[in-house]
């Protein structure tokens, strides 16, 4: 069984539907590439996906559990975390507590436990920074940990915003855009950690505008145009389908 | 019957009032999108001015009135740029804090001016008229129509002419609008103006009605935030809908359950909106 | 981190000792007076320090829930029940009506529950002031008891001040406790990206509902303690004069910290004791300071002092140069600020 189904996932916003009946697994252990034109609907679907976006019709399963229309946070606890397109942090926050923000998920400890300082308060803490060096160190920011977000370069913010969905341990993540914004040559090291993440057994789903980052990474490929699929298929038969050639690598992939 | 329809008549007069300051707070909070909450004391200003015109220098109530609107108008702008504009990019709460700087300041003001009990305005229309079997007051019926009036321009405004089509721009997509050439600081002037000149009219035309005094404009403003919220945050329709329905919720429950707590009832309307659907009755979905 | 560490406990060592010697010094029977508010004042500023400063949610009800607490205290202690009883009741009936009011509007964001708040205030104060059969209307409630402890009542100035001193350091440990763990970080995700809070799994309705339970239940604690020392209340207790007071004693002193309320509490009424000649115009400086306040300082007092330190801080640490140390020996605080 795959690890996400989406089934005829639809969304209507006044007047507009951004995603129409849309369908699709991801399996285990995969990354799987959106693509599309611009409000071709790809940063919908992850919303509808993660509960930020109530779905008009359809549902979402995850490991066959219908996980449609709970809230963001209960489907983050499920195992699936998320980054944004516009690279959002707790930006008065440092890096080190960003993570651990990440983690809290996994803790339990409360109010009273926290005013007692009970033990099991100590195991979160313990807990909790261990989890959050093993993240350091995966995103190459050990160095980093003590630095207040608005410090740090573009592209490590954009490191970091992965790091903070990575914390939790999640099962699948989707990376909304993960090197917009970023010159050619700084989305390299954002590459490696996408493969480092598949690497580390995490299913990765990936909406991406850079299209030979898109034919580097990905095992299959999802295509969306004004909200409909367009097509599905590995990077080779994407790159020769002439429906997807027609309706976007004729406009995009050139430009 | 008599005294069902008699509350009716209030609570119209009232809404019509009501109506015409949230209009103007749901245009600002449109444009900004943070409520200004130095609005109902804005509103307040407006009618002292009027009153001063009027007292000062004996200029009749429509004179009085038209330069409360202007001096308002000048007003609005002004606290826009020195409240709101340097804080346009940081968290709503920072806004929310000066906008408490400046009606502490608009307060104490006119407390120290004009003393801080209340005043009254003469009513330039005094009469009576019968009809259905109620007593109305002839400036009651005028505030009701002058408003009504306000709300069909303002609408023609908006949706009619450059500036008014450009707010309504701005409002729903600051960044595309910029993009089209308009010029946003421009633009959240103009509606500071027309915000709150509509707020001095609607308290010029209330004033001989009830007495004003310094602290008019406090409860005014939050009843204009629940209209706002009522009706949805940036919605016209909500302002104008949520500004009615709250008139007449006060003056059916004052006339009928309990005068003294004729206020509890519009802010527990709020709170019961609020809980049923969070994002007002004319709310949008906000992703 | 150790030397941090001592250094804080010396710094708060210092300032407990200048608070319990300073009735010794302190002869002005109106400034020891001025004193004691204070020290309610910096409860209930720490309390919507909590809400406000760390999780971002600008509950305007402040002066409502110590009203609930002022009230409740004074109701119950005339009624016979004793103090001790009373103070934790009345504090708990506060965070439960905290509760109540969150459900509705802590579900949404920003200006919504601001406004909401705003007008659950002025319910308050207006079933206070009209509820006469209870609340004795707008004369309010007189000859509340003081505490005692036996026989011991706590009518001196001086037993008053330590009373008061103590239940600002209960407020003070719990604050502590609360801002520098886990949970601290919970409420400031909040404050900071509630959208991404969510994405990550924080529980961000849950959240700000303990985080406004927590500090209503200070605000009535702060109002029951008030009452009972004052010994009589009024629907002013309850009014928005209060809320907006505490707001500035929070921004001027610094908003999401420990020290700031407390030094705002203390140094606002000071200040506006020795501009008392300016009478009226006091509030309109009052507003303008508030507003070049928030526009060029908006961290206040401490904020100004903190981005000191940390110039000096990271001036020193380039010198040593030994960032991977910093990282290990300090891993163990999660705490931002
Ligand atoms: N909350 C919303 N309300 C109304 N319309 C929306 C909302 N969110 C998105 N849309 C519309 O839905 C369509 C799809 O938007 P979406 O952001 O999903 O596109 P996208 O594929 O991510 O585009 P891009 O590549 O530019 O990020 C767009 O037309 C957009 O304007
Ligand atoms: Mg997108």
């Amino acid at each position: 069984m795959s690890l996400l189904q989406v089934e005829n996932l639809t969304k209507r916003f006044e007047g507009l539907v951004a995603v129409n009946d849309v369908t699709f697994n991801v399996d285990r252990g995969e990354i799987l590439a959106i693509i599309g034109p611009n409000g071709a609907g790809k940063s919908s679907l992850f919303n509808l996906v993660s509960g930020i976006l109530r779905p008009t019709s359809g549902r979402v399963f995850l490991e066959g559990q219908d996980i449609t229309g709970l809230k963001p946070h209960r489907i983050a606890q499920m195992g699936i975390t998320r980054t944004f397109q516009t690279t959002t942090l707790f930006n008065q926050l440092r890096v080190a507590d960003n993570l651990a923000i990440g983690y809290r998920m996994r803790t339990a400890s409360g109010f009273w436990s926290t005013i007692f300082h009970t033990r099991r308060w100590k195991e979160d803490r313990e807990k909790t920074m261990a989890r959050v060096l093993e993240v350091l160190d995966f995103i190459g920011m050990t160095d980093k940990a003590f630095d207040f977000v608005s410090t740090l370069s573009q592209e490590e913010q954009k490191r970091l915003a992965i790091g903070v969905a990575l914390a939790g341990e999640p099962k699948a993540i989707l990376l909304d855009e993960p090197t917009g914004g970023l010159i050619q040559e700084d989305t390299d090291g954002i590459t490696q950690l996408i493969k480092k993440i598949k690497a580390a057994g995490i299913t990765v789903c990936l909406i991406e505008h850079k299209m030979n980052m898109v034919m580097d990474l990905a095992d299959r490929i999802v295509v969306l145009n004004y909200g409909n699929k367009l097509a599905e298929g590995t990077p080779g038969e994407i790159s020769t389908n002439p429906a997807v050639i027609e309706a976007y690598l004729g406009r995009e992939y050139v430009a | 019957m008599d005294l069902f329809l008699q509350q009716i008549f209030n609570g119209v007069m009232l809404g019509s009032t009501y109506a015409i300051v949230a209009l103007g707070l749901t245009l600002v909070f449109g444009i900004l999108h943070i409520p200004n909450f130095a609005h109902g004391h804005l509103y307040m200003l407006g009618a002292y001015v009027s009153f001063f015109a009027m007292t000062r220098y004996g200029l009749g109530f429509w004179p009085a009135l038209f330069i409360s609107v202007f001096v308002l108008a000048l007003a609005g702008v002004v606290v826009e740029f020195l409240v709101y504009r340097p804080l346009r990019d940081q968290p709503h709460i920072n806004s929310f804090i000066s906008a408490i700087g400046a009606l502490i300041i608009l307060e104490t003001g006119v407390v120290v001016i004009w003393g801080p009990q209340a005043h009254r305005i003469p009513n330039p229309y005094p009469g009576t008229i019968e009809l259905l079997g109620m007593t109305m007051t002839q400036q009651r019926l005028l505030l009701i129509i002058v408003a009504i009036i306000m709300i069909v321009l303002l609408q023609i405004f908006i949706k009619k002419t450059t500036p008014g089509t450009a707010i309504e721009a701005v409002a729903q997509n600051r960044e595309g609008a910029m993009l089209m050439g308009i010029n946003v600081n421009r633009i959240s002037s103009l509606t500071f103006a027309i915000s709150t000149g509509t707020a001095a009219a609607a308290a010029t035309m209330v004033a001989p009605i009830f007495m004003i005094s310094p602290a008019m404009g406090a409860l005014l403003g939050m009843k204009a935030f629940i209209i706002v919220i009522l009706g949805g945050l940036g919605s016209i329709p909500g302002a104008i809908v949520g500004g009615y329905i709250l008139g007449l919720i006060e003056a059916l429950g004052g006339g009928y359950i309990s005068a003294d707590y004729k206020d509890v009832f519009a802010f527990g309307a709020l709170l019961l909106i609020l809980a049923i659907k969070p994002t007002g009755l004319f709310g949008r979905e906000v992703a | 981190m150790a030397v941090k560490f001592l250094r804080e406990k010396w710094f708060y060592l210092v300032l407990l000792l200048a608070a319990v010697t300073l009735p010794l010094v302190v002869t002005d029977r109106y400034i020891f007076q001025l004193a004691i508010m204070s020290l309610i004042f910096s409860i209930a500023t720490l309390s919507l320090n909590l809400i406000l400063g760390y999780t971002g949610q600008a509950s305007l009800a402040h002066a409502g829930f110590f009203g609930i607490g002022a009230y409740g205290v004074g109701l119950m202690t005339k009624a016979g029940l004793s103090f001790w009883l009373a103070l934790p009741l009345a504090s708990f009936i506060s965070a439960l009506v905290g509760f109540l009011i969150g459900l509705p509007t802590l579900r949404t964001r920003g200006s919504y529950f601001a406004i909401a708040t705003l007008c659950f205030g002025v319910i308050i104060s207006i079933v206070i002031g009209n509820w006469v059969e209870l609340t004795g209307g707008h004369t309010g409630l007189l000859g509340i008891p003081r505490p005692k402890i036996g026989s011991f009542e706590f009518s001196s100035q001086i037993s008053q001040y330590y009373l008061v001193l103590a239940f600002l350091l209960l407020t003070l440990f719990v604050m502590h406790r609360l801002v520098h763990s886990l949970q601290g970080l919970s409420f400031m995700s909040v404050r900071n990206n509630e959208p991404l809070a969510e994405a990550v799994g924080i529980n961000t309705f849950a959240t700000k509902i303990i985080s406004f339970m927590v500090a209503n239940f200070f605000a009535g604690m702060a109002g029951g303690i008030y009452a009972s020392l004052i010994g009589s209340i009024s629907p002013s207790t309850a009014s928005f004069n209060h809320t907006f007071n505490w707001l500035v004693y929070l921004l001027l002193g610094g908003a999401a910290t420990l020290a700031g309320p407390i030094l705002g509490a203390f140094a606002f009424p000071l200040l506006m004791e020795y501009l008392q000649f300016l009478e009226d115009y006091r509030l309109i400086i009052f507003g303008v300071l508030l507003i070049i306040v928030i526009i060029y300082f908006p961290r206040g007092l401490m904020g100004g002092i903190e981005s000191l330190q940390h110039r000096i801080k990271t001036r020193y640490r380039l010198r040593k140069g030994d960032g991977k140390n910093v990282v290990t020996a300090s891993g163990k605080s999660h705490q931002a600020v």
